[in-house]
């Protein structure tokens, strides 16, 4: 069974048997404008929560995806590299940023479901 | 994702130009900028904006940017004492970039100057107008009169297509070449145009009482070629064509010789010409012309996908700091990160490879030669 999550910084995480695949929802893509470059965690890497996970750019600034939760990176999306307009594309499917193995699997029950997260957005506007 | 991207509430004191109710109905994303809140980009999104404007025609406000008059017998005359340019042989309905310069030969804006025969037109910077109308009145008050035409909004029409979708509605624009100026009636008003711009495109700035600004948008917006464009790809645009910010480019700790804008210097006003000196920080500047800078800004390619932005210090093959960046971003004509920023004078060649520093990392750039892109300007 696999679940979606959704953190405040408009990350959403797929929990699918045991792996974490991470990447920013439609809202986050929409509010950045235009990707032009993704600078993209290294594989095998361990990495804390609240630590650098990637880097993005748009056209006018670059900002920081923070890694949502404790684990160790196991897989990146490589397409990023020279197609970095796929996250506005396809935020929440091809746009993928990275698949991680989480430390403790209970750390997604502190983010919202769909719902919560759609009321969240709903708020911000 | 640093909840800072989501901060764009643009405060209430912000100004807004008349084609405020069109760009929020057109669902324009608002910031600030000079005390205006100004459209960054609209649905389409800077990229796309951008390839419009260079492959068909962009439509910009750039209402927030300074329009003064200067008239009088003398204006010229007077003009010419703030500026290392030739004003007073300018021809009529001929347009030439300028700058104000300080004692220290630095740059206090870049502007252009229009001669309109009983009047010269001036458009200054949106974040320097204020101190520059001050200063035009302080120096130039009891020679000619000065205006600001705050009652005037200012839109450009550039791109390829912007030509034809002028001589469409205004055939006698169709013989204006670059930096040609004219008075014609658009929308049943007289507006004042130039053919020119601030994107290495060929173009027209028009402008248009605040009271019709929004009916010529909606006319120029109802043209086939021709959509709505904002900041953001007026920056990018402009940085592809090596076009300098004020602020960013150059600015007070800058002469004209070391922002590699020596050929704004008109030749009668340098040393050996009829109208030499005259001007704020002449020496200075003469002098620098005569014998060269230590610095100077120059074009930079990354060879790396990660834009190079302003502020970036540059170092050489040994790590030393040898300038810094001035503007970088993306590049979507080239489809790669272009910048500009000021070297030392020893590695200022074409082709000397460099490095940038991005975030602790150093990444290859190259000294480029400026405009990134072929400009496009209607010489007839």
């Amino acid at each position: 069974m696999s679940k979606i999550r959704y953190t405040q910084e408009h990350e959403w995480l797929l929990e699918d048997d045991g792996l974490v695949t991470v990447g920013i929802t439609g809202f986050a893509q929409a509010q950045l404008g235009d990707l032009v470059y993704i600078q993209l965690p290294e594989i095998a890497k361990a990495i804390a929560k609240g630590q650098e996970a990637a880097i993005i750019e748009s056209v006018k600034a670059a900002s920081e995806i923070k890694m949502p939760v404790t684990g160790v990176i196991i897989e990146v999306n490589t397409i990023l590299n020279d197609e970095p307009g796929k996250v506005n594309e396809d935020p929440m499917g091809a746009g993928w940023f990275f698949k991680l193995k989480m430390n403790d699997p209970g750390e997604l029950d502190s983010f919202m479901d769909e719902s919560a997260y759609a009321a969240f957005v709903k708020d911000m506007d | 994702m640093k909840e800072t991207i989501y901060m764009n509430t643009v405060t209430e004191h912000l100004a807004h130009t008349p084609l405020y109710k069109l760009h929020m109905e057109l669902g324009a994303r608002m910031v600030p900028f000079a005390d205006y809140e100004m459209p960054l980009q609209y649905p389409m999104g800077i990229l796309k904006e951008h390839i419009h404007t260079r492959s068909k025609a962009g439509l910009f406000d750039v209402s927030h940017m300074g329009q003064v008059r200067l008239t009088g017998e003398n204006a010229a005359v007077a003009l010419e004492t703030l500026v290392p340019v030739d004003i007073v042989d300018l021809d009529i309905n001929r347009q030439r970039y300028a700058l104000f310069t300080n004692e220290q030969g630095g740059i206090l804006d870049d502007l252009m100057v229009s001669n309109g025969g009983d009047h010269l037109f001036l458009v200054v910077n949106a974040a320097c107008k204020q101190q520059d109308i001050a200063y035009l009145r302080q120096h130039l008050s009891g020679q000619c009169t000065i205006e600001e035409l705050s009652d005037r909004a200012l839109l450009a029409l550039q791109g390829p297509e912007a030509g034809a979708v002028m001589a469409r509605l205004a055939p006698e624009t169709a013989k204006m070449i670059f930096m040609d100026t004219a008075t014609v009636t658009l929308v049943g008003v007289e507006c004042f145009i130039s053919r020119s711009g601030y994107t290495g495109e060929d173009g027209f700035e028009i402008s248009v009482p605040n009271e019709q600004a929004e009916a010529l948008a909606r006319l120029l917006l109802a043209q086939p070629e021709v959509a709505l464009i904002g900041l953001g790809a007026r920056d990018s645009l402009r940085l592809e064509a090596g076009l300098c910010l004020y602020g960013h480019d150059m600015d007070t700790h800058t002469t004209p010789i070391e922002a590699s804008l020596s050929w704004a210097l008109s030749k009668v006003r340098r040393a050996g010409g009829g109208r030499a000196g005259g001007y704020p920080g002449a020496d200075i500047i003469q002098g620098q012309l005569a014998s060269g800078v230590e610095r100077k800004r120059v074009g930079l390619l990354a060879k790396d996908r990660v834009p190079v932005r302003d502020g970036a210090q540059i170092l050489d093959a040994h790590e030393n700091v040898v300038g810094q960046v001035t503007s970088g971003s993306f590049g979507p004509t080239l489809g790669g990160p272009v910048a500009m920023g000021y070297v030392e004078i020893a590695h200022t060649q074409l082709g000397t490879l460099l490095h940038a520093n991005v975030r602790g990392k150093a990444v290859p750039i190259e000294v480029a030669k400026t405009p990134f892109i072929t400009l496009r300007y209607y010489r007839g």
